[in-house]
């Protein structure tokens, strides 16, 4: 008996018409895509994209080119070198991020003693030419004085939280 | 000899060219239709960046595909390589000569249509099995072994649904077959002939290699089988083909089961007189189905398919053909008597 039934329902295609009324019902069911460059899912504030070196507000910048970050780096995608400034104090002379190395882990943002090295929420950019891969010291402090606010507001909001 | 000249200028050329830009037209649209209606079902958007709606992605593609080169494979039969897709493609519009798009707007009006039809779908094979062994490549060779053994079974079928028509139209003109279905939706071969029309449907998409019984493509398995070495403007002809028997197919079952050009509810109102919006409107809906069942089914295991074309489709029609041969000659049931 359950033979025959199971005939019947292979003969009546009943499996393929679930199959189809399933697809058919997704038809009209809202679309899951987000239309990119108009429209943008959230972010979190611990987005971890672009990166940048931030100064204090009275313009002094803050790494102290203690190398945490660049010891803690598991890609070696950061290369610092040091010297003393003419007023004694130790700041670095070269500081550059190989983007192409860097894996947006986060470390040497949370390695920092003094919140200088951060990752922005930036994630759309590119390169046009080689070598244009490797940000050097002053293109970070630029992005830093550029989305400071963005930054700190970023860091203010996930304070809680560390 | 002038006359012979204007009769061929304006009397068949014109014709012509209206069908095939006609087809061309239909098969880009029909690829951005594909392509929305299996997103939709994906719940995704489908192309929406070239023109408003993404309607211009149709020309975008085209015009890619024909300024790419067409690369020919080491070793490969380049006469054949190149004469394969021509077949495919040629078939595939010859076969429109004999299609009633209304009342005597036919190519060629001729009293063995159904014939020619089932002699230029099948003729079609012979592209895919060209285009494999052309190609000098084991995953191409392989699809077209496929293909080949699994047209040639679904041909039968389908053959065999044809023949129900046939003997219940009592004619082979495809004109006389939908003039035979006059009267409103009672009167559509669907109902007397159903299991006909749907195997008839189910192996005009085996026929025309599409999913779910796709495996002489099967990209997951052999890349993209026949086609695999094709590239360029020769690549576009093979999908050309492939759309334009998709779009036959799905004409033919309008004109053979669904009654043609004629509406479902004969009255008085302009909507309900028979015209080209009723053929074309039944056509769509075939379409409309081979892209819901490819966005629905997985493909066949290639036994499964060998095993429901022989086993099943062909008993069942074999046994069909008799029942409605029965009700035609006794005059039995609703439909004869």
């Amino acid at each position: 008996m359950t033979k025959i039934i199971r005939y019947l329902k292979s003969l009546t295609l009943n499996e393929i018409r679930k199959g189809l009324f399933l697809t058919q019902k997704y038809f009209f069911k809202r679309k899951f895509t987000v239309r990119y460059p108009e429209e943008k899912t959230p972010k979190s504030p611990r987005f971890r994209g672009l990166h940048a070196l931030r100064r204090y507000p009275n313009g002094e910048e803050r790494c102290i080119a203690c190398k945490l970050c660049e010891a803690v780096c598991p890609a070696a995608a950061i290369t610092i070198d040091s010297d003393v400034r003419e007023d004694g104090s130790r700041r670095t002379t070269k500081y550059e991020i190989d983007l192409f190395k860097c894996i947006y882990c986060g470390f040497c943002e949370e390695s920092c003693p003094v919140d200088s090295i951060v990752e922005t929420d930036i994630h759309e950019y590119h390169f046009e030419s080689k070598g244009k891969n490797v940000m050097t010291k002053e293109q970070l402090l630029a992005i830093g004085d550029m989305y400071e606010e963005q930054i700190a507001g970023a860091r203010q909001q996930d304070a809680k939280y560390r | 000899m002038i006359e012979t000249l204007k009769f061929l200028i304006f009397d068949n050329l014109i014709y012509i060219l209206a069908i095939v830009i006609g087809v061309i037209l239909t098969v880009a649209y029909l690829t951005y239709f594909e392509r929305k209606v299996i997103a939709f079902m994906h719940a995704r958007m489908g192309p929406n960046r070239v023109g408003p709606w993404g309607l211009l992605q149709p020309f975008a593609d085209v015009l890619k595909l024909l300024t790419k080169e067409i690369i020919f494979p080491k070793n490969a039969n380049k006469f054949l390589f190149l004469i394969a897709p021509i077949i495919t493609l040629a078939t595939a519009f010859a076969a429109w000569a004999v299609v009633p798009f209304q009342d005597g707007w036919v190519l060629a009006d001729i009293n063995a249509g159904l014939v020619y039809v089932l002699a230029m779908t099948s003729l079609g094979v012979y592209g895919v099995i060209i285009a494999g062994w052309a190609s000098n490549s084991k995953y191409a060779l392989l699809g077209a072994l496929r293909s080949a053994a699994q047209i040639v079974s679904y041909e039968i079928a389908m053959g065999f649904a044809l023949v129900g028509v046939l003997v219940a139209a009592g004619t082979l003109n495809l004109s006389d077959i939908v003039r035979a279905q006059e009267g409103g939706i009672v009167n559509w071969y669907v109902w007397p002939l159903f299991p006909l029309f749907i195997i008839y449907y189910i192996s005009g998409v085996a026929e025309t290699n599409r999913a779910p019984f796709d495996v002489a493509e099967g990209e997951s398995e052999i890349v993209a089988g026949f086609h695999v070495e094709y590239s360029g403007a020769a690549f576009a002809l093979f999908f050309l083909g492939e759309y334009a028997n998709m779009i036959i197919i799905s004409a033919l079952t309008a004109i053979m089961f669904l009654g043609g050009w004629f509406s479902p509810f004969p009255g008085d109102s302009w909507i309900a007189q028979p015209s080209i919006f009723w053929f074309l409107a039944k056509t769509s809906i075939f379409l409309y189905a081979f892209f819901w069942f490819r966005a629905s089914l997985p493909r066949y295991r290639y036994d499964q398919i060998m095993r429901l074309g022989w086993k099943v489709f062909i008993p069942i029609t074999i046994v069909w053909i008799m029942v409605v041969a029965v009700m035609k000659v006794y005059h039995i049931g609703p439909w004869w008597n």
